[in-house]
């Protein structure tokens, strides 16, 4: 290779950088919002994950000679009535509740994009049944079912629960999917991919969902909120996680009872959730903002 | 002479900081029709709402405007309403939004008449139906009673004419009142304001940026660029002795309808400045090939140039003027100068002559034919019915046609909207086998394809589209998608290739990161074209890609698909509406009406001696940006409007529209209403679908 064939090599590799991922990330990173969110939410995972090893209590100990005493050396965040550690369990709980809230709303948030967007893409047969499903999950009582079906949920089937959860939260947003969809489809890049010889899949996965990313960013931040408080609302009638796994919400729910003479059994857990829900939403408002080009921000 | 009834002195408009008009300022005169011609962005609209007062309120707006001797600017709102519609009046470009769609026709005109006269509504209806019939809408009685969407887009804008000519007003303000429909739509529109202003004796401004329009309309014309007027004169003047750079690159820019031979055009070089960031002194500066270190310091003043009533603001006007440069001259200049920059066109003097010297050595039959279609035919069901759909009559949108296209061959597919031009494009690209007839793509028939067939025929069949911003997605950096199409047909050095391809349209390759709306509508129409190409296609469709651009960026997109074909060998289907770009683009040209093809042959042959009755009045109906010549040209009027393609007139559909068939006796008429022509070769190269074709020179 000459001299300058490696320099046109390297302008090459330097007009090939800009990448879609690297375009949004930069332009993610470069809003404080973006920062300040991300950084509150790896913060969150931080404590729930690393957190449990800088005390000796796990959540399932007990102490039998501390029932409901306030934060001290010995136990940072005080006890329970039962004598557990409030640290250990708040931050198993946590653990909980991140790993279904995100996976939840990616999950439903994911299947409301491809189901809406295939309807809406091919129309005809495909549509008529896929549309048929999402009445059908409509119409169905989601509360009940999962009620119905907690005793499913203990021994450690949460993932079971996380896909319960998600089956019912995506219906509404894959028909305003589908609907954005059919006008998308009108558009003239769609049909200059069609008429490239690129397959309706990777049309629907490249042109028609991208420019959707405002819209399935806000619902997926909304799902987040939703899917923990969801589960926070199922653990604290007694359904969802089971005993003696705990979650933020069977955590708030215990603690309500108390929160009057003993704060601490209520407010970690309540303020850790609210501080949860609050870094994923600066999360979402920015990612908007960086999948949209036109947006003015962070470019 | 007669004193002027409105004259606008530095009247200037802000929003914000940015100063959308800057001190333009005009006189028009009773009966005097004054064209104001400029690109988008450059005020011309702004200056009209800013004289009507129908801004918005954050609009700043200073200097003055006297009707009739009044100042109106800044007066009180009950004092303009009183002006509005009596004394001053406007046609606006959309037709369908100027009319209320929930009040019958009738009613809403003989309501602008009630609001400034004292009379009874049926006095006011009677005039109404009055003014209907003044701008020729047949029927008129009956038609008032019609509602606006049962009116075509043409008849509307009559009956925005009406409206605006209800209380004799003494100014009509006319905003872009043809853009928006078909050449022979527009030339009836355009005879409908002249005997308007006859009857009324008003004076007319017209702000248009088809230079043709004024050419044949105007009596004076003032030229605006970003925000200010350029130069003033008599059209004459204007036309035949511009004195300002821009002016001149506006007129060389111009695709004509009367120049034989494939000219290069002459583009102006850049993009119109934004209005927020203007340079500084003359704002034409970045892009004026006269430009000397002076320009920049300071803006020049409207100063008079040679005779009365013709003024510029350049500079230089007087060197112009000493020298009687011609635009040719001065854009040429710029060639001299600046020829390392943009590769020198081929030599200007190509003679004007038959096909023979324009193509390849090859004859055209010794070719390899491209794309073939023969006897096509897509019809659409219209159904009625929620429960129970049945089918209540059939839409025939392409009713059998048949071309081909040899290589390095450029065809032209004109005709109006509705035409069905657009759906032939779609068939084709559409790579499926159709309703009826045959499609082959470089001698593969399109109905006999497998899938993988299908995708590797995809490679060499490549479409740019209308609307360069619609067609490229906005989540999409510009290298993502060039690489869509390498990457689609399995190709790994997308880096390299997506550089040569923004080389090859004249773009930055360092822009490669950038999306979309960071660039202008030619520069992204250039992507578009970059795009088409990537895969190195043979055949090239293109569906009107230079009709949402400025004259002046349009210049540059057709020079580059010219040169483009000329260096790649590309084949062209070029679909557009407008004739004057497809005389400059097209080896070939077949004129669609209803579906069908009316006229099919060489371009030289079907513009200087078309033989069908349509292309005779289409041809004519365009307007050329010559005053002398479109002062003394007949204009061929179409009556009506274009039949609905559900329900074609039987035998001939352009029958009931043909100025041949009225003039035919009736055992003549027989075969047009029975016989359904065919196209038949009739000379070297023209066919037409007429059983009494004859020649008629029209341009």
């Amino acid at each position: 290779m000459s001299i300058a064939d490696e320099e046109l090599a390297e302008q090459v590799v330097k007009i090939k950088a800009p990448s879609r991922g690297r375009v949004v990330a930069r332009r993610f990173f470069t809003m404080r919002q973006g920062q300040l969110g991300f950084a509150l939410l790896a913060l969150m995972f931080l404590l729930a994950f690393a957190g449990p090893h800088f005390t000796h209590w796990t959540y399932t100990d007990k102490d039998f000679a501390a029932f409901l005493r306030p934060p001290s050396a010995e136990h940072y965040w005080g006890t329970l009535q039962t004598g557990a550690d409030v640290f250990a369990v708040t931050l198993r709980g946590m653990q909980k509740s991140l790993i279904v809230g995100l996976l939840v709303a990616v999950v439903a948030t994911t299947l409301a994009a491809v189901v809406g967007a295939f309807a809406g893409y091919f129309l005809g047969w495909t549509d008529r049944v896929l549309m048929w499903v999402v009445d059908l999950l409509l119409v169905l009582p989601s509360f009940l079912i999962l009620a119905i079906m907690s005793p499913l949920f203990a021994g450690g089937a949460w993932v079971l629960f996380v896909i319960m959860l998600a089956l019912f939260l995506w219906m509404i947003t894959s028909k305003v999917v589908r609907g954005m969809t059919v006008s998308l489809k009108e558009r003239e890049f769609i049909s200059a991919a069609r008429y490239m010889g690129v397959p309706a899949p990777t049309i629907i996965f490249r042109h028609v969902i991208p420019n959707m990313s405002s819209l399935l960013v806000v619902d997926a931040t909304l799902n987040v909120s939703s899917a923990i408080l969801t589960e926070t609302t199922l653990s604290y009638f007694g359904f969802g996680i089971q005993p003696p796994d705990v979650s933020l919400g069977s955590l708030i729910a215990d603690g309500s009872k108390t929160a009057v003479f003993a704060p601490w059994t209520f407010w970690f857990a309540a303020g850790l959730l609210i501080l949860t829900v609050l870094s994923v939403n600066l999360i979402g408002d920015s990612l908007r903002d960086a999948f949209d080009p036109t947006s003015k921000r962070g470019s | 002479m007669s004193d002027p009834v409105l004259q606008v002195a530095d009247l200037d408009v802000r929003f914000g900081d940015v100063r959308a008009v800057r001190g333009v300022g005009y006189e028009v005169r009773a009966g005097e029709v004054l064209g104001i011609v400029g690109e988008s962005g450059s005020g011309k609209s702004v200056t009209a709402l800013a004289v009507m007062g129908l801004l918005p309120p954050h609009a700043r707006v200073t200097g003055s405007v006297r009707l009739r001797g009044t100042e109106i600017l800044g007066a009180k709102e009950k004092t303009l309403t009183a002006f509005r519609g009596r004394t001053i009046s406007m046609v606006f470009q959309d037709p369908l939004s100027a009319l209320t769609p929930v009040y019958r026709v009738g009613d809403q005109i003989a309501e602008a008449v009630r609001v400034h006269q004292k009379v009874t509504a049926e006095q006011a209806m009677v005039r109404a139906v009055e003014l209907l019939d003044l701008v020729g809408i047949p029927n008129p009685g009956q038609r008032a009673r019609a509602f606006p969407h049962e009116f075509s887009g043409g008849m509307r804008q009559r009956a925005v004419i009406a409206m605006a000519v209800a209380n004799d007003p003494d100014v009509i303000i006319c905003d872009e009142p043809t853009t928006a429909l078909d050449v022979t739509i527009q030339a009836q529109v355009l005879d409908v304001l002249k005997k308007a202003q006859k009857e009324t004796g008003a004076a007319i401004v017209m702000i248009t940026h088809d230079l043709g329009v004024v050419a044949g309309f105007a009596d004076r014309v003032l030229v605006m660029y970003a925000g200010r007027a350029v130069e003033v004169g008599q059209v004459d003047d204007i036309y035949y002795r511009p004195r300002m750079p821009y002016t001149m690159g506006l007129l060389g820019s111009v695709p004509r309808l009367d120049a034989g031979g494939r000219r290069p055009l002459v583009p102006i070089e850049g993009n119109p400045p934004s209005p927020a960031e203007l340079p500084p002194g003359c704002p034409f500066t970045p892009r004026c090939p006269m430009a000397i270190e002076a320009c920049a310091e300071a803006e020049p003043p409207l100063e008079p140039v040679n005779g009365p009533g013709h003024l510029a603001a350049c500079i230089r006007a007087e060197e112009i003027a000493r020298e009687n440069l011609s635009p040719a001259e001065v854009y040429d200049v710029a060639g001299e100068v600046r020829g390392r920059h943009a590769a020198t066109p081929e030599p200007a003097a190509e003679p004007a002559a038959g096909p023979a010297v324009r193509a390849a050595p090859t004859p055209r039959e010794g070719r390899e034919v491209v794309l073939s279609v023969a006897d096509l035919v897509k019809h659409y069901p219209l159904t009625k019915g929620a429960v129970f759909r049945r089918r209540v009559g059939t839409v025939h949108a392409v009713d059998g046609i048949t071309f081909d296209i040899r290589r390095g061959e450029t065809l032209g597919l004109v005709g109006e909207s509705g035409c069905g031009k657009t759906t032939t494009l779609t068939e084709i690209l559409e790579l499926t086998k159709p309703q009826r007839g045959t499609i082959a793509v470089l001698g593969r028939d399109v109905a006999a394809l497998g899938a993988r067939d299908r995708t590797a025929l995809r490679r060499d069949m490549q479409v740019v589209f209308q609307d360069p911003l619609a067609s490229l997605d906005p989540r999409m950096t510009v290298y993502d998608i060039l690489a869509e199409p390498l990457r689609t047909q399995g190709r790994r050095d997308a880096g390299t290739r997506v550089r040569e391809l923004l080389d090859l349209v004249g773009l930055d390759p360092g822009h490669a990161a950038r999306y979309p709306q960071d660039f202008s509508g030619g520069q992204r129409q250039r992507i578009g074209i970059a795009r088409a190409l990537a895969l190195e296609p043979k055949l090239v469709l293109l569906d009107e890609p230079v009709s949402a651009l400025d004259v002046s960026i349009q210049a540059g997109v057709v020079n580059l698909l010219e040169d483009l074909r000329r260096r790649l060998g590309l084949s062209y289907l070029f679909v557009a509406h407008d004739l004057a770009v497809v005389r400059h683009l097209a080896d070939r040209v077949a004129v669609m009406y209803l579906g069908r093809i009316a006229e099919i042959g060489d371009v030289e042959r079907v513009y200087g001696a078309p033989m069908h009755p349509y292309t005779q009045a289409l041809l004519s109906a365009i307007p050329l940006p010559d005053p002398v010549k479109e002062r003394s040209r007949r204009r061929i009027l179409l009556e009506g409007d274009l039949p609905s393609p559900a329900h074609p007139p039987s035998g001939c559909r352009f029958r009931t529209r043909c100025p041949k068939f009225k003039a035919l006796t009736d055992g003549e008429r027989v075969r047009c209403v029975e016989v359904e022509p065919e196209v038949r070769p009739l000379d070297v190269d023209q066919g037409v679908a007429c059983h009494y074709a004859e020649k008629l020179e029209v341009v």
